[in-house]
């Protein structure tokens, strides 16, 4: 079997090796916890304690705010303290509960199951009443995603393993560490979907959990684990259905139209910790990792955690640290301070000595073609990036602007160092903002 | 301080200025073979084009109180192009006439780098040619020339070819590849020419799709054009017009210039296809023996065009118009 992949796409510096060896360690937070309201894609969660309150640890704090939205758990026991804005990591306030952490971990009791007893709305609800989204950075609801129009058009599964951008290692440890979690949270999503296959999807840059996984799925004739070339963005949701089954969607378009559910290593565990063991999402992994940081290494991190003492724990920031990224270098969020909470979608922690982006000068473009060659969405970025300059709604719309997903290859291969995704990104959201307007 | 800016953090080591350096460096073969063949004559008449080409642009950066653009090394590939596009014998003023006309007219004043519409050097080459036509044709033969030189003519193969016929023998199709024949600086040798191609591809500062689709496209018209013609089919002939002239050194070094060249990779093999069918049609019906240089300044205007309508289908859109 060829490996499998999509057209475009870079090859950038890995970084890998910096944490992937350092087995997951469990941090314990010192500090206060904060617990923003909008850890997911939809409306904010609504509050249900207030100031004074003394909550327990997995203890539902906010509900969800509608069908789009997903409740938010304490992963401390304590003292509510308040409730108010806070910077999180992608640079935004959101309003949070904050929570003075009383080291005891005094616990709700959860709630086991088991898989076969549990129906189909069941298994919905446990997800929903965990606090389940896409942990792989987008944070969409993964009740909603699981419930499509038509669960018998579902012919695949995908657990997205690829784990593409630079320097992360979460989930490689986790499906070298936990497997069978993996494999257990696939089981309950086949469960909703009769007619689907289940693919664990990896990149071929981790032959061990490719190997680990491949072991655990020997007898299971309705999983199969399929390995990727190392690309980025091998792990994006278009380019994963693509390399797997061939199939091809667009902005407009939902994995399902095309058959498919993808859900990230992290989420798939988060749905089995949900439905079987009652767990609702108060942790997950979090690599600190970077040339600027002194012992880079993979924890286990409750929700709420400051990223300070985060970084604290991973030895603390070396002098020379130019550029704090929260997530992957690729589609990460730069950093002004970091005094921000680990949220359900916080990857990584990601400290650079140097910030490649403010040395390098802009130039003029050269039309070379390589952000053309390297595009998986097969736009032009440049002359996508000439129109955003320009404000040039209609062309921009017309050259296909609304399919960039906005990976950052072209930035990245740019020879005249020009901000692509960049301009391109702000276009987007600009016409975005006039559809709504209409 | 930490630095703040929009994703991505990370990028490439490729640099415009690195990119220009590797088309300098894959020139080098070719410009040393020329050296070599016509003598130091040949090493002159390439510093007047590349020192006029860099001192224009400074100076019209200077004067104009633009940022200086002169270290991006453009300026630099430009004169030595122009330089190896001429015969070894031309007066130096022309050179250097013809890079000032290249950078300033044709690059700078339609706004700099990645504005031009042709290739500079081949506009500057293009001009020279109308203006003083006699001088850019006289392939003088000059001291310490170690090439063939035609007996009968002294003129370059290619005009030699169209003058007198093609003659099964007459002309070594060995020397035409080796390079030892009379021609510009740096056409002569496919050799060296495609060794510094193998750099360029080497360093993925071009790919295949232009040059193979020119050449491709040339040698299946001039193929088409023989058997038509009624002259039938001669090896000697067709490899005669691959090696002879400036197709080799206009299909790797001036018809993949970024600048003048569709950014769309469809775009990129009808641009090809065009320029081999452009060049043969010139050569095979026009008035001069060359076709290569005025066939990819008229090409390079048919760009825009063929970006229209060779737009790429963005993902997941397959067939549907947007």
């Amino acid at each position: 079997m060829g490996l499998l992949t999509f057209k475009g796409g870079i090859h950038p510096y890995d970084g890998k090796e910096l944490s992937k060896g350092y087995p997951i360690e469990q941090y314990f937070p010192k500090g206060e916890m904060v617990y923003p309201l909008s850890q997911h894609i939809g409306a904010p969660a609504v509050p249900l304690v207030k100031k004074g309150d003394r909550v327990l640890a997995g203890q539902k704090i906010a509900d969800a705010g509608g069908f789009v939205s997903a409740p938010v758990h304490a992963s401390v026991s304590g003292t509510v303290k308040g409730m108010e804005p806070r910077l999180t990591a992608a640079g935004t306030m959101a309003n949070a509960i904050i929570v003075e952490n009383d080291q005891q971990y005094e616990s709700v009791e959860f709630v086991p199951a088991r898989l076969e007893d549990l129906s189909r709305e069941e298994i919905l609800k446990r997800i929903q009443e965990g606090g389940v989204v896409g942990m792989g950075g987008a944070g969409f609801p993964t009740h909603v995603k699981l419930s499509p129009k038509n669960p018998s058009s579902i012919e695949y599964v995908l657990v997205n393993g690829a784990e593409c951008e630079p320097y992360l290692t979460s989930d490689y440890r986790r499906m070298l560490e936990e497997p069978e979690k993996v494999v257990g949270g696939l089981q309950v999503i086949l469960r909703l979907f009769e007619n689907a296959k289940g693919c664990i999807c990896i990149e071929d840059n981790k032959p061990d959990c490719i190997e680990k996984m491949k072991g655990l799925v020997r007898d299971l004739p309705n999983i199969e684990v399929k390995e990727l070339m190392t690309k980025y963005p091998q792990g994006g949701e278009r380019t994963l259905i693509y390399a797997v089954t061939g199939r091809e969607i667009n902005s407009s378009m939902l994995p399902a139209d095309v058959g498919c559910v993808v859900d990230n290593v992290d989420t798939v565990t988060a749905i089995y910790q949900a439905v079987v063991q009652g767990l609702p999402v108060t942790s997950r992994i979090v690599t600190v990792t970077g040339d600027a940081v002194r012992e880079p290494k993979n924890f286990t991190v409750l929700t709420g955690t400051n990223m300070r003492e985060l970084i604290d724990a991973a030895g603390g920031l070396k002098g020379n640290a130019a550029k704090i990224i929260s997530g992957g270098p690729m589609m990460g969020f730069a950093l002004y301070q970091l005094d921000v909470p680990c949220v359900k979608t916080t990857s990584a922690f990601l400290c650079l000595s140097r910030d490649e982006v403010s040395q390098a000068v802009e130039t003029a473009c050269i039309n070379c073609g390589r952000c053309v060659s390297v595009c998986p969405g097969h736009v032009l970025p440049a002359r996508l990036a000439t129109f955003a300059l320009h404000g040039d709604m209609e062309n921009f719309q017309k050259y296909d602007g609304m399919e960039c997903c906005e990976c950052g290859c072209c930035s990245y291969v740019c020879p005249a160092k020009r901000p692509l995704t960049q301009s391109i990104k702000s276009m987007r959201k600009m016409v975005l903002a006039s559809r709504r307007k209409k | 301080m930490l630095h703040v800016s929009s994703n991505p953090h990370v990028r490439d080591r490729m640099t415009t200025s690195r990119l220009m350096q590797l088309v300098v460096i894959a020139l080098l073969p070719a410009s040393l073979f020329g050296i070599w063949n016509f003598g130091l004559r040949a090493l002159l008449v390439i510093v007047v084009s590349v020192v006029s080409s860099v001192g224009c642009e400074w100076l019209y950066d200077h004067f104009m109180h633009k940022k200086n653009t002169v270290t991006d090394f453009s300026a630099v590939v430009t004169g030595l192009l122009l330089a190896l596009n001429m015969p070894p014998m031309i007066p130096l003023w022309m050179p250097a006439l013809g890079s000032a006309f290249a950078i300033i007219v044709v690059k700078q004043l339609f706004g700099g780098l990645g504005q031009n519409f042709m290739n500079p050097a081949l506009a500057g080459r293009c001009f020279l040619m109308i203006s003083f036509a006699g001088r850019m044709t006289n392939f003088a033969v000059p001291e310490g020339f170690k090439g063939v030189v035609d007996a009968v003519t002294g003129a370059t193969p290619l005009a030699a070819l169209k003058a007198q016929g093609f003659t099964e023998g007459s002309v070594s199709v060995w020397n035409l590849f080796l390079g030892n024949v009379q021609g510009t600086i740096g056409e002569t040798s496919a050799l060296a020419i495609l060794i510094g191609a193998g750099i360029l591809l080497a360093f993925k500062v071009i790919d295949l799709k232009i040059p193979l689709t020119y050449i491709g496209s040339f040698t299946v018209f001039v193929i088409f054009y023989m058997l038509f013609s009624g002259m039938g089919f001669s090896g000697g002939y067709l490899l005669s017009h691959l090696f002879g002239g400036g197709l080799m050194l206009g299909a790797w070094f001036m018809a993949t210039d970024y600048v003048t060249t569709p950014i769309t990779p469809k775009g990129q093999l009808v641009y090809g296809c065009a320029l081999g069918i452009v060049t043969a049609v010139f050569r095979l019906f026009g008035g001069s023996a060359e076709g290569v240089s005025y066939a990819i300044i008229f090409c390079n205007l048919l760009v825009p065009l063929i970006e229209r309508v060779t737009l790429p289908t963005a993902f997941g859109k397959g067939g549907k118009k947007a």
